[in-house]
Protein backbone atom coordinates (compact mmCIF):
# COMPACT_ATOMS: atom_id res chain seq x y z
CA UNK A 1 0.00 0.00 0.00
CA UNK A 2 1.48 3.35 -0.83
CA UNK A 3 1.01 6.58 1.77
CA UNK A 4 1.00 9.46 -0.25
CA UNK A 5 1.03 12.42 1.96
CA UNK A 6 0.97 14.99 0.00
CA UNK A 7 -1.79 17.61 -0.37
CA UNK A 8 0.26 19.65 -2.31
CA UNK A 9 0.56 17.69 -5.21
CA UNK A 10 -1.40 17.74 -7.86
CA UNK A 11 0.72 16.11 -10.76
CA UNK A 12 -0.57 12.30 -12.39
CA UNK A 13 1.20 9.48 -10.79
CA UNK A 14 1.32 7.68 -13.95
CA UNK A 15 3.46 8.85 -16.45
CA UNK A 16 1.77 9.94 -20.25
CA UNK A 17 3.60 6.83 -22.05
CA UNK A 18 1.29 5.13 -19.54
CA UNK A 19 -2.02 7.14 -20.10
CA UNK A 20 -1.32 6.94 -23.23
CA UNK A 21 -1.01 2.63 -22.91
CA UNK A 22 -4.35 3.21 -21.57
CA UNK A 23 -6.19 4.63 -23.93
CA UNK A 24 -4.46 2.51 -26.88
CA UNK A 25 -5.26 -0.79 -24.99
CA UNK A 26 -8.74 0.96 -24.82
CA UNK A 27 -8.85 1.00 -28.80
CA UNK A 28 -8.00 -2.25 -28.84
CA UNK A 29 -10.85 -3.43 -26.95
CA UNK A 30 -12.82 -1.62 -28.97
CA UNK A 31 -11.75 -3.03 -32.07
CA UNK A 32 -12.10 -6.53 -30.95
CA UNK A 33 -15.44 -6.15 -30.09
CA UNK A 34 -16.68 -4.29 -32.99
CA UNK A 35 -15.13 -7.00 -35.50
CA UNK A 36 -16.87 -9.74 -33.25
CA UNK A 37 -20.25 -7.65 -33.71
CA UNK A 38 -20.95 -6.94 -29.54
CA UNK A 39 -22.55 -3.99 -29.32
CA UNK A 40 -21.35 -1.36 -26.89
CA UNK A 41 -23.79 -0.56 -24.27
CA UNK A 42 -23.73 1.98 -21.20
CA UNK A 43 -26.03 1.31 -17.96
CA UNK A 44 -26.01 4.10 -15.09
CA UNK A 45 -23.92 3.83 -12.34
CA UNK A 46 -26.45 4.65 -9.62
CA UNK A 47 -28.98 2.50 -8.40
CA UNK A 48 -31.46 1.95 -5.97
CA UNK A 49 -30.37 -1.91 -5.36
CA UNK A 50 -27.14 -3.17 -4.70
CA UNK A 51 -25.27 -6.79 -4.92
CA UNK A 52 -26.44 -8.72 -1.80
CA UNK A 53 -22.75 -10.56 -2.29
CA UNK A 54 -21.31 -10.71 1.58
CA UNK A 55 -17.99 -9.58 0.23
CA UNK A 56 -18.48 -6.80 -1.68
CA UNK A 57 -19.30 -3.43 -0.24
CA UNK A 58 -20.96 -0.44 -2.18
CA UNK A 59 -20.61 2.68 -1.70
CA UNK A 60 -23.75 4.23 -0.86
CA UNK A 61 -24.68 7.85 -1.94
CA UNK A 62 -27.54 10.48 -1.44
CA UNK A 63 -28.99 11.18 -4.96
CA UNK A 64 -32.64 13.16 -4.73
CA UNK A 65 -32.72 12.95 -1.23
CA UNK A 66 -32.56 8.85 -1.40
CA UNK A 67 -29.55 6.65 -0.53
CA UNK A 68 -28.35 5.11 -3.99
CA UNK A 69 -25.74 2.10 -4.66
CA UNK A 70 -23.06 3.15 -6.98
CA UNK A 71 -22.26 0.24 -9.05
CA UNK A 72 -20.05 -2.98 -7.76
CA UNK A 73 -20.63 -4.09 -11.84
CA UNK A 74 -22.86 -3.46 -14.32
CA UNK A 75 -23.60 -6.99 -14.55
CA UNK A 76 -27.35 -6.46 -13.43
CA UNK A 77 -28.45 -3.81 -15.79
CA UNK A 78 -26.90 -5.50 -18.47
CA UNK A 79 -28.70 -8.85 -17.53
CA UNK A 80 -32.12 -6.83 -17.68
CA UNK A 81 -30.67 -5.61 -21.58
CA UNK A 82 -30.09 -9.22 -22.28
CA UNK A 83 -33.59 -10.28 -21.24
CA UNK A 84 -35.32 -6.98 -23.25
CA UNK A 85 -33.12 -8.64 -26.02
CA UNK A 86 -30.51 -6.40 -27.09
CA UNK A 87 -28.18 -9.47 -27.77
CA UNK A 88 -24.55 -9.51 -27.49
CA UNK A 89 -23.00 -6.62 -25.31
CA UNK A 90 -19.56 -4.86 -23.51
CA UNK A 91 -18.88 -2.02 -21.77
CA UNK A 92 -16.08 -0.46 -20.00
CA UNK A 93 -17.66 0.19 -16.57
CA UNK A 94 -16.02 2.62 -13.61
CA UNK A 95 -17.16 0.25 -10.60
CA UNK A 96 -16.86 1.46 -6.76
CA UNK A 97 -16.24 -1.03 -3.77
CA UNK A 98 -15.79 0.23 -0.47
CA UNK A 99 -12.61 -0.73 1.83
CA UNK A 100 -10.40 -2.30 -0.91
CA UNK A 101 -7.03 -0.87 -0.65
CA UNK A 102 -3.53 -2.47 -1.86
CA UNK A 103 -1.14 -3.13 -4.05
CA UNK A 104 -3.75 -4.41 -6.55
CA UNK A 105 -6.81 -2.70 -5.23
CA UNK A 106 -8.29 0.63 -5.61
CA UNK A 107 -11.99 1.53 -4.44
CA UNK A 108 -12.96 2.69 -8.04
CA UNK A 109 -11.30 0.81 -10.91
CA UNK A 110 -12.45 -0.10 -14.76
CA UNK A 111 -14.19 -3.31 -15.12
CA UNK A 112 -14.72 -4.56 -18.88
CA UNK A 113 -18.22 -6.78 -18.79
CA UNK A 114 -19.34 -8.59 -21.47
CA UNK A 115 -22.06 -10.99 -22.62
CA UNK A 116 -22.11 -13.67 -25.07
CA UNK A 117 -25.24 -15.49 -26.14
CA UNK A 118 -25.06 -19.01 -26.26
CA UNK A 119 -22.12 -19.50 -24.91
CA UNK A 120 -21.02 -21.92 -22.04
CA UNK A 121 -18.10 -20.98 -19.25
CA UNK A 122 -15.96 -23.05 -21.65
CA UNK A 123 -16.05 -20.74 -24.68
CA UNK A 124 -16.05 -17.60 -23.10
CA UNK A 125 -12.43 -19.01 -21.08
CA UNK A 126 -11.45 -18.95 -24.92
CA UNK A 127 -12.59 -15.65 -25.81
CA UNK A 128 -11.02 -14.33 -22.73
CA UNK A 129 -7.68 -15.84 -23.41
CA UNK A 130 -8.51 -14.12 -26.96
CA UNK A 131 -9.42 -10.02 -25.66
CA UNK A 132 -5.95 -10.69 -23.01
CA UNK A 133 -3.99 -11.44 -26.35
CA UNK A 134 -5.23 -8.86 -28.65
CA UNK A 135 -5.22 -6.28 -25.81
CA UNK A 136 -1.75 -6.93 -24.36
CA UNK A 137 0.32 -8.80 -27.33
CA UNK A 138 1.72 -5.42 -28.40
CA UNK A 139 3.44 -5.16 -25.21
CA UNK A 140 4.21 -8.13 -24.08
CA UNK A 141 3.66 -11.80 -25.38
CA UNK A 142 0.69 -13.79 -24.19
CA UNK A 143 1.81 -17.73 -24.39
CA UNK A 144 -1.68 -19.97 -24.46
CA UNK A 145 -3.28 -20.17 -20.98
CA UNK A 146 -3.15 -23.14 -18.91
CA UNK A 147 -6.97 -24.72 -17.56
CA UNK A 148 -7.17 -26.03 -14.20
CA UNK A 149 -10.19 -27.08 -12.21
CA UNK A 150 -10.74 -25.91 -8.80
CA UNK A 151 -10.54 -29.34 -7.64
CA UNK A 152 -7.51 -29.99 -9.65
CA UNK A 153 -5.88 -27.43 -8.36
CA UNK A 154 -6.69 -27.44 -4.82
CA UNK A 155 -5.52 -31.26 -4.88
CA UNK A 156 -2.60 -30.28 -6.34
CA UNK A 157 -0.80 -27.36 -4.55
CA UNK A 158 -2.96 -27.63 -1.68
CA UNK A 159 -3.94 -31.25 -0.90
CA UNK A 160 -7.35 -31.34 -0.16
CA UNK A 161 -10.04 -31.93 -2.58
CA UNK A 162 -12.16 -28.41 -1.86
CA UNK A 163 -16.08 -30.09 -3.04
CA UNK A 164 -15.79 -33.12 -0.47
CA UNK A 165 -13.33 -31.97 2.60
CA UNK A 166 -14.75 -31.36 6.21
CA UNK A 167 -14.09 -28.11 7.77
CA UNK A 168 -11.42 -30.40 9.80
CA UNK A 169 -9.43 -31.42 6.39
CA UNK A 170 -9.74 -28.26 5.22
CA UNK A 171 -7.75 -26.78 8.23
CA UNK A 172 -5.17 -29.45 8.22
CA UNK A 173 -4.53 -28.45 4.52
CA UNK A 174 -3.14 -24.58 6.47
CA UNK A 175 -0.83 -26.49 8.98
CA UNK A 176 0.08 -29.11 6.51
CA UNK A 177 1.33 -26.37 4.38
CA UNK A 178 2.79 -24.35 7.41
CA UNK A 179 0.72 -21.54 7.04
CA UNK A 180 -0.02 -19.84 10.01
CA UNK A 181 -3.23 -19.21 12.05
CA UNK A 182 -5.38 -16.62 10.75
CA UNK A 183 -6.68 -14.54 13.80
CA UNK A 184 -10.53 -13.68 13.01
CA UNK A 185 -11.09 -16.33 10.63
CA UNK A 186 -13.92 -18.73 12.10
CA UNK A 187 -13.20 -22.68 12.44
CA UNK A 188 -16.37 -22.96 10.49
CA UNK A 189 -16.06 -20.30 7.70
CA UNK A 190 -15.66 -22.73 4.81
CA UNK A 191 -15.40 -20.01 2.04
CA UNK A 192 -13.06 -17.90 3.85
CA UNK A 193 -10.63 -20.60 4.74
CA UNK A 194 -10.84 -22.05 0.97
CA UNK A 195 -10.00 -18.28 -0.20
CA UNK A 196 -7.04 -18.62 2.84
CA UNK A 197 -5.39 -21.21 0.76
CA UNK A 198 -6.51 -20.28 -2.58
CA UNK A 199 -4.99 -16.64 -2.04
CA UNK A 200 -2.14 -18.30 -0.06
CA UNK A 201 -1.14 -21.68 -1.61
CA UNK A 202 -2.94 -21.84 -5.14
CA UNK A 203 -2.94 -18.80 -6.79
CA UNK A 204 0.89 -18.21 -6.15
CA UNK A 205 1.66 -22.02 -8.09
CA UNK A 206 0.16 -20.14 -10.98
CA UNK A 207 2.64 -20.27 -14.10
CA UNK A 208 4.09 -16.96 -13.67
CA UNK A 209 4.10 -15.32 -17.13
CA UNK A 210 0.29 -16.68 -18.69
CA UNK A 211 -2.90 -16.69 -18.35
CA UNK A 212 -4.46 -19.83 -15.98
CA UNK A 213 -8.19 -20.43 -16.15
CA UNK A 214 -9.22 -21.83 -13.03
CA UNK A 215 -13.42 -23.45 -13.59
CA UNK A 216 -15.47 -25.44 -12.09
CA UNK A 217 -16.18 -23.29 -8.44
CA UNK A 218 -17.33 -25.29 -5.56
CA UNK A 219 -21.54 -24.53 -5.86
CA UNK A 220 -21.28 -23.00 -2.66
CA UNK A 221 -19.26 -20.12 -4.38
CA UNK A 222 -21.47 -20.14 -7.14
CA UNK A 223 -22.34 -16.45 -7.10
CA UNK A 224 -24.09 -15.93 -10.11
CA UNK A 225 -23.31 -19.20 -11.97
CA UNK A 226 -25.82 -21.72 -13.08
CA UNK A 227 -25.04 -24.95 -10.59
CA UNK A 228 -23.46 -28.21 -13.39
CA UNK A 229 -26.32 -30.12 -14.12
CA UNK A 230 -24.08 -33.50 -14.06
CA UNK A 231 -22.15 -32.66 -11.02
CA UNK A 232 -24.12 -30.41 -8.50
CA UNK A 233 -21.23 -29.88 -6.73
CA UNK A 234 -19.55 -27.60 -8.90
CA UNK A 235 -20.72 -24.30 -10.82
CA UNK A 236 -20.30 -22.94 -13.86
CA UNK A 237 -18.18 -20.53 -13.03
CA UNK A 238 -14.24 -19.67 -13.59
CA UNK A 239 -11.58 -17.24 -13.08
CA UNK A 240 -8.36 -15.87 -15.01
CA UNK A 241 -5.57 -15.51 -13.54
CA UNK A 242 -1.86 -14.14 -14.32
CA UNK A 243 0.77 -15.66 -12.08
CA UNK A 244 -1.08 -15.34 -8.99
CA UNK A 245 -2.96 -11.72 -10.09
CA UNK A 246 -6.33 -12.34 -10.65
CA UNK A 247 -8.12 -10.51 -13.74
CA UNK A 248 -11.45 -11.72 -14.13
CA UNK A 249 -14.31 -13.97 -13.31
CA UNK A 250 -17.40 -15.20 -15.52
CA UNK A 251 -20.25 -16.93 -15.33
CA UNK A 252 -22.61 -19.51 -17.29
CA UNK A 253 -25.19 -16.93 -16.33
CA UNK A 254 -27.76 -18.40 -13.59
CA UNK A 255 -31.17 -17.91 -15.35
CA UNK A 256 -33.81 -19.35 -12.63
CA UNK A 257 -35.75 -16.12 -11.05
CA UNK A 258 -36.22 -18.34 -8.07
CA UNK A 259 -33.07 -20.05 -7.44
CA UNK A 260 -31.49 -16.80 -7.99
CA UNK A 261 -33.81 -14.53 -5.44
CA UNK A 262 -33.03 -17.38 -2.35
CA UNK A 263 -29.14 -16.51 -3.06
CA UNK A 264 -29.83 -13.01 -2.51
CA UNK A 265 -31.82 -13.66 0.70
CA UNK A 266 -29.25 -16.64 1.88
CA UNK A 267 -26.47 -13.64 1.57
CA UNK A 268 -28.50 -11.13 2.83
CA UNK A 269 -28.67 -13.28 5.84
CA UNK A 270 -24.81 -13.77 5.56
CA UNK A 271 -24.88 -9.91 5.86
CA UNK A 272 -27.01 -9.68 8.63
CA UNK A 273 -25.69 -12.34 10.80
CA UNK A 274 -22.33 -10.74 10.33
CA UNK A 275 -23.79 -7.51 11.92
CA UNK A 276 -23.94 -5.79 8.63
CA UNK A 277 -26.09 -4.19 6.74
CA UNK A 278 -28.64 -5.81 4.30
CA UNK A 279 -29.32 -4.43 0.95
CA UNK A 280 -32.29 -4.24 -0.97
CA UNK A 281 -32.75 -6.80 -3.89
CA UNK A 282 -32.56 -5.71 -7.05
CA UNK A 283 -36.36 -6.56 -8.16
CA UNK A 284 -36.36 -5.12 -11.47
CA UNK A 285 -33.38 -7.54 -12.27
CA UNK A 286 -35.67 -10.80 -10.98
CA UNK A 287 -38.70 -9.30 -12.77
CA UNK A 288 -35.96 -9.69 -16.41
CA UNK A 289 -35.02 -12.92 -15.03
CA UNK A 290 -38.74 -13.74 -14.60
CA UNK A 291 -39.20 -12.39 -18.05
CA UNK A 292 -36.67 -14.63 -19.24
CA UNK A 293 -32.71 -14.49 -19.90
CA UNK A 294 -31.43 -16.05 -23.27
CA UNK A 295 -29.00 -18.61 -22.73
CA UNK A 296 -25.83 -16.65 -22.31
CA UNK A 297 -22.01 -16.80 -20.94
CA UNK A 298 -20.70 -13.36 -18.66
CA UNK A 299 -17.37 -12.26 -17.59
CA UNK A 300 -16.34 -9.06 -15.80
CA UNK A 301 -12.28 -8.44 -16.52
CA UNK A 302 -10.15 -5.74 -14.52
CA UNK A 303 -8.84 -3.04 -16.79
CA UNK A 304 -6.57 -1.66 -14.83
CA UNK A 305 -4.63 -5.11 -14.03
CA UNK A 306 -4.65 -5.57 -17.78
CA UNK A 307 -2.99 -2.28 -18.09
CA UNK A 308 -0.76 -3.19 -15.55
CA UNK A 309 0.93 -6.27 -17.07
CA UNK A 310 1.26 -4.19 -20.52
CA UNK A 311 3.06 -1.45 -18.44
CA UNK A 312 5.27 -4.25 -16.78
CA UNK A 313 4.45 -2.92 -13.06
CA UNK A 314 3.29 -4.38 -10.32
CA UNK A 315 1.18 -1.67 -8.20
CA UNK A 316 -1.91 -0.42 -9.61
CA UNK A 317 -1.59 3.15 -8.44
CA UNK A 318 1.46 3.24 -11.20
CA UNK A 319 -1.10 3.02 -13.66
CA UNK A 320 -3.88 5.09 -12.52
CA UNK A 321 -3.30 9.37 -13.01
CA UNK A 322 -4.98 9.74 -9.44
CA UNK A 323 -5.21 6.78 -6.95
CA UNK A 324 -7.75 7.32 -4.00
CA UNK A 325 -5.71 9.60 -1.92
CA UNK A 326 -4.42 11.92 -4.59
CA UNK A 327 -8.48 11.85 -6.49
CA UNK B 1 -6.93 -1.67 26.24
CA UNK B 2 -6.14 -0.07 22.85
CA UNK B 3 -6.71 -1.77 19.53
CA UNK B 4 -5.72 -1.62 15.96
CA UNK B 5 -8.24 -2.34 12.84
CA UNK B 6 -6.69 -3.55 10.01
CA UNK B 7 -7.13 -1.23 8.37
CA UNK B 8 -4.97 1.08 10.42
CA UNK B 9 -2.29 -1.50 9.48
CA UNK B 10 1.19 0.22 8.30
CA UNK B 11 4.56 0.03 8.86
CA UNK B 12 6.15 1.01 12.09
CA UNK B 13 2.88 0.22 14.01
CA UNK B 14 3.16 -1.76 16.81
CA UNK B 15 0.89 -4.49 17.62
CA UNK B 16 0.87 -7.77 20.61
CA UNK B 17 0.97 -11.23 19.09
CA UNK B 18 1.31 -13.97 20.90
CA UNK B 19 1.86 -11.94 24.31
CA UNK B 20 5.17 -9.93 22.68
CA UNK B 21 5.05 -7.09 21.28
CA UNK B 22 5.79 -6.68 17.34
CA UNK B 23 6.56 -4.04 14.60
CA UNK B 24 4.82 -4.81 11.51
CA UNK B 25 7.91 -4.13 8.62
CA UNK B 26 5.29 -4.66 5.43
CA UNK B 27 1.34 -5.04 5.06
CA UNK B 28 0.09 -6.16 1.76
CA UNK B 29 -3.98 -6.59 1.46
CA UNK B 30 -5.24 -9.70 -0.44
CA UNK B 31 -8.67 -10.33 -1.61
CA UNK B 32 -10.56 -12.07 -4.53
CA UNK B 33 -12.64 -10.02 -6.21
CA UNK B 34 -15.51 -12.09 -4.79
CA UNK B 35 -14.06 -13.53 -1.56
CA UNK B 36 -12.27 -13.07 1.84
CA UNK B 37 -10.19 -9.96 2.12
CA UNK B 38 -6.60 -10.50 4.42
CA UNK B 39 -3.50 -8.36 5.68
CA UNK B 40 -0.66 -10.51 4.91
CA UNK B 41 2.05 -8.71 7.10
CA UNK B 42 5.66 -9.45 8.03
CA UNK B 43 6.33 -8.10 11.69
CA UNK B 44 9.22 -8.35 13.65
CA UNK B 45 9.91 -9.69 17.04
CA UNK B 46 10.91 -6.38 19.39
CA UNK B 47 12.17 -9.10 21.95
CA UNK B 48 13.94 -11.22 20.29
CA UNK B 49 14.37 -9.25 16.73
CA UNK B 50 13.37 -12.06 14.56
CA UNK B 51 10.95 -11.73 11.96
CA UNK B 52 7.60 -13.86 11.07
CA UNK B 53 4.77 -13.35 8.60
CA UNK B 54 1.56 -13.76 9.54
CA UNK B 55 -2.23 -13.56 7.87
CA UNK B 56 -5.02 -11.62 9.31
CA UNK B 57 -8.80 -11.43 8.54
CA UNK B 58 -9.25 -8.24 7.20
CA UNK B 59 -11.64 -5.94 9.56
CA UNK B 60 -9.98 -8.08 12.85
CA UNK B 61 -9.01 -6.35 15.22
CA UNK B 62 -5.29 -6.33 17.29
CA UNK B 63 -4.10 -5.10 20.65
CA UNK B 64 -2.05 -2.29 20.46
CA UNK B 65 1.68 -2.90 22.21
CA UNK B 66 2.83 -0.62 24.58
CA UNK B 67 5.55 0.42 23.32
CA UNK B 68 6.84 4.55 22.84
CA UNK B 69 10.35 5.93 21.55
CA UNK B 70 12.05 7.96 23.68
CA UNK B 71 15.27 10.13 23.78
CA UNK B 72 17.48 9.51 27.11
CA UNK B 73 19.85 10.88 28.86
CA UNK B 74 22.55 8.32 29.93
CA UNK B 75 23.82 8.98 33.20
CA UNK B 76 26.19 6.04 34.68
CA UNK B 77 26.80 2.28 34.93
CA UNK B 78 26.82 0.63 38.66
CA UNK B 79 28.03 -2.86 36.77
CA UNK B 80 24.88 -4.57 36.39
CA UNK B 81 22.35 -1.60 35.48
CA UNK B 82 22.76 1.03 33.05
CA UNK B 83 20.76 4.26 34.78
CA UNK B 84 19.48 7.00 32.34
CA UNK B 85 17.36 10.08 32.69
CA UNK B 86 14.58 11.24 30.83
CA UNK B 87 15.46 15.02 29.56
CA UNK B 88 12.01 16.33 30.33
CA UNK B 89 10.60 14.78 33.72
CA UNK B 90 13.98 14.40 35.14
CA UNK B 91 13.27 10.73 35.94
CA UNK B 92 15.25 8.10 36.10
CA UNK B 93 15.06 4.64 34.31
CA UNK B 94 17.26 1.63 34.51
CA UNK B 95 18.18 -0.57 31.53
CA UNK B 96 19.35 -4.25 31.96
CA UNK B 97 22.10 -6.39 29.81
CA UNK B 98 19.53 -7.64 27.81
CA UNK B 99 17.68 -4.52 26.75
CA UNK B 100 20.96 -2.39 26.16
CA UNK B 101 22.85 -5.23 23.64
CA UNK B 102 25.57 -3.57 22.95
CA UNK B 103 24.47 0.05 22.85
CA UNK B 104 26.94 0.13 26.02
CA UNK B 105 29.88 -0.13 23.99
CA UNK B 106 29.13 3.23 22.62
CA UNK B 107 28.47 5.65 25.10
CA UNK B 108 29.93 8.33 27.44
CA UNK B 109 27.90 9.98 30.38
CA UNK B 110 25.37 12.89 29.04
CA UNK B 111 25.35 11.11 25.44
CA UNK B 112 21.49 10.65 24.48
CA UNK B 113 20.17 7.69 23.35
CA UNK B 114 16.86 6.44 21.81
CA UNK B 115 14.86 4.32 24.24
CA UNK B 116 12.20 1.67 23.46
CA UNK B 117 9.91 1.18 26.78
CA UNK B 118 7.45 -1.46 27.03
CA UNK B 119 4.93 -1.13 29.36
CA UNK B 120 6.98 1.23 30.97
CA UNK B 121 10.00 -1.02 30.92
CA UNK B 122 13.23 -0.69 28.78
CA UNK B 123 13.00 -2.54 25.61
CA UNK B 124 15.83 -1.34 23.82
CA UNK B 125 18.39 1.14 24.22
CA UNK B 126 19.53 2.61 20.60
CA UNK B 127 22.93 4.61 20.37
CA UNK B 128 23.13 7.79 18.28
CA UNK B 129 24.26 6.06 14.61
CA UNK B 130 27.79 8.14 15.39
CA UNK B 131 29.92 8.57 18.49
CA UNK B 132 32.85 10.30 18.72
CA UNK B 133 35.39 8.82 20.70
CA UNK B 134 39.38 9.01 22.13
CA UNK B 135 41.81 6.00 21.73
CA UNK B 136 42.93 4.97 25.25
CA UNK B 137 45.36 2.38 23.56
CA UNK B 138 46.44 1.49 20.41
CA UNK B 139 50.42 0.77 18.80
CA UNK B 140 52.24 3.47 17.93
CA UNK B 141 50.80 5.10 14.56
CA UNK B 142 53.35 4.95 11.12
CA UNK B 143 54.17 8.29 10.26
CA UNK B 144 53.14 8.92 6.33
CA UNK B 145 51.00 5.82 6.21
CA UNK B 146 47.92 7.06 4.94
CA UNK B 147 47.01 5.53 1.58
CA UNK B 148 47.62 1.77 2.34
CA UNK B 149 44.93 -0.20 3.97
CA UNK B 150 45.84 -2.13 7.18
CA UNK B 151 44.42 -1.74 10.12
CA UNK B 152 44.85 -2.13 13.79
CA UNK B 153 42.85 -2.69 17.12
CA UNK B 154 42.19 0.56 19.10
CA UNK B 155 40.64 0.29 22.46
CA UNK B 156 38.61 3.63 23.37
CA UNK B 157 37.26 5.50 26.15
CA UNK B 158 34.25 3.18 26.71
CA UNK B 159 36.31 0.24 26.43
CA UNK B 160 35.20 -0.78 23.13
CA UNK B 161 37.66 -2.07 20.75
CA UNK B 162 37.06 -0.69 16.90
CA UNK B 163 39.64 -1.58 14.03
CA UNK B 164 41.53 2.20 12.88
CA UNK B 165 44.26 2.58 10.28
CA UNK B 166 47.62 2.30 11.11
CA UNK B 167 48.26 6.00 11.21
CA UNK B 168 45.56 6.60 14.14
CA UNK B 169 47.68 7.81 17.03
CA UNK B 170 46.48 6.95 20.56
CA UNK B 171 44.96 9.57 22.28
CA UNK B 172 43.20 10.56 19.39
CA UNK B 173 39.08 11.74 18.85
CA UNK B 174 37.72 8.93 16.29
CA UNK B 175 33.97 8.60 14.94
CA UNK B 176 32.44 5.21 14.75
CA UNK B 177 29.53 4.41 13.05
CA UNK B 178 28.04 2.43 15.88
CA UNK B 179 25.69 0.33 13.78
CA UNK B 180 28.57 -1.49 12.63
CA UNK B 181 31.13 -0.59 14.95
CA UNK B 182 33.52 0.82 12.18
CA UNK B 183 35.91 3.76 12.43
CA UNK B 184 34.21 6.35 10.03
CA UNK B 185 36.93 9.18 10.02
CA UNK B 186 39.39 11.10 12.49
CA UNK B 187 37.84 13.96 14.04
CA UNK B 188 39.27 17.38 14.47
CA UNK B 189 39.27 18.92 18.77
Amino acid sequence: MTDLDDSGTWGAVAGTDILRLRARMRSRIRAFFDASDVLEVDTPALSAAAPTEPRVEPVRARVLGETRFLQTSPEFPMKRLLAAGIGDCWQLARVYRDGERGRWHQPEFDLLEWYRLGFGHHDLMEEVEAVVAATLAPERPVPRAEYITYSQAFRRYAGVEPLSADMEEVRAAADENALSPVPGLDDDDREGWLDHLLTSLVAPRFAPDRLTFLYDWPASQAALARIDVDDPRVAARFEAFWGELELANGFHELADAGEQRARFEAENRTRRAEGGAAVPLDERLLAALEAGLPDCAGVALGFDRLVMLAAGTDTIDAVLPFPVERA
Amino acid sequence: MATYSTNEFKSGLKIMLDGDPFQILENEFVKPGKGQAFNRVKVRNLKTGRTVERTFKSGDSVEAADVIDTEMTYLYSDGEYWHFMDPNSFEQIAADAAAMGDAHKWLREQDTVEMTLYNGEPLTVTPPNFADLRIVETDPGIRGDTAQGGTKPAKLETGAVAKVPLFVEEGEVIRVDTRKGEYVSRVKE
